[in-house]
């Protein structure tokens, strides 16, 4: 489970780049229509694997995503854990 | 608004603690070239930047700078986490931890505390974008003498990505400043009065 965790984080990290990435450049490249392209299947790609991320591991965001019973946002690990590569969000709940 | 996302735009992992590394690497986090001025700095010029390409660059960059921040701030965090009262009086660090103990605190390598006077948003368009291309290039120059510093992979890995970033950052700004200037119509035109379409 835990390696699953790291390996879903490495994959929607390295999409979540390419988004950023793609809307740095397209900020002054507004009519590059095969970089828009790029971006589009990104972010579509990036939501799915979100989703799937917030379904194992609790929620990303305390806006966007819902959350199961007790209130999962406070759980640990956050971000600058040297767990949080490895552990499932919440287990220190 | 923002909203906070739960990951860190790149790992930070960092496996032994090493507070001399911290002492510098948190001139990143609080210093005049680091990623706090860098945020601010572009999230205060966009209010009066020209063109739409600008507007959002300034926007994005201002945004991306505030996970490198993070990204820094954790750094700094898991150096010093397990440093024993031992290593950080060796590593120089004893001054810093009677104010802050192992908390995050911005300042710069040499110890000053974090001011806007690091920073400057001019209300015109052409000085702000010249100004970012500097401190980007700054920024660029900081990160590769901290990677001179570093010979942890843990460490070194993620101070690679951030000075990558610098590199296109630099590469976006000269980009809106090509298209500030030909929107403004005065190419290399340094001393401009404001014009009407700026209101």
């Amino acid at each position: 489970m835990d390696i699953r965790r790291e390996e879903l984080l490495k994959q929607l990290s390295a999409l979540d780049f390419v988004v950023i990435e793609l809307n740095l450049y397209l900020n002054t490249h507004p009519r590059d229509r095969n970089a828009l392209m790029k971006y589009n299947t990104a972010v579509e790609q990036a939501k799915m694997l979100r989703m799937e991320y917030e379904r194992h591991y609790g929620p990303l965001t305390a806006y966007y995503s819902t959350s199961g019973y007790p209130w999962q946002w406070i759980c640990n690990p956050w971000p600058w854990h040297y767990s949080f590569n490895f552990r499932l969000a919440g287990e220190e709940c | 608004m923002w909203i906070y996302e739960k990951k860190l735009e790149y790992p930070v992992k960092i496996k032994n603690p090493n507070p001399k590394m911290a002492k510098v690497i948190i001139t990143q986090y609080g210093g005049p070239d680091g990623e706090l001025a860098a945020s601010l700095r572009y999230l205060s010029q966009r209010f009066s930047m020209v063109t739409p390409e600008a507007r959002a660059t300034l926007n994005d960059i201002g945004t991306e700078e505030l996970a490198h921040l993070e990204m820094i701030g954790t750094m700094v965090y898991q150096l010093v986490k397990g440093a024993s009262i031992e290593d950080i009086k060796a590593a120089g660090l004893d001054p810093y931890y009677a104010d802050h103990d192992r908390g995050v605190y911005p300042i710069s390598a040499a110890g000053n505390p974090f001011t806007a006077a690091y920073i400057q948003s001019k209300g015109n368009p052409v000085v702000d974008l010249y100004e970012n291309m500097a401190a980007e290039q700054k920024a660029r120059a900081t990160y590769e003498w901290l990677l001179d510093l570093a010979d942890d992979p843990d460490v070194i890995d993620p101070l690679r990505f951030l000075r990558e970033r610098e590199v296109v950052h630099f590469q976006r700004f000269g980009e809106a400043l090509r298209i500030v200037q030909d929107y403004l119509d005065s190419r290399r035109q340094f001393a401009i009065s404001k014009p009407d379409e700026m209101e």
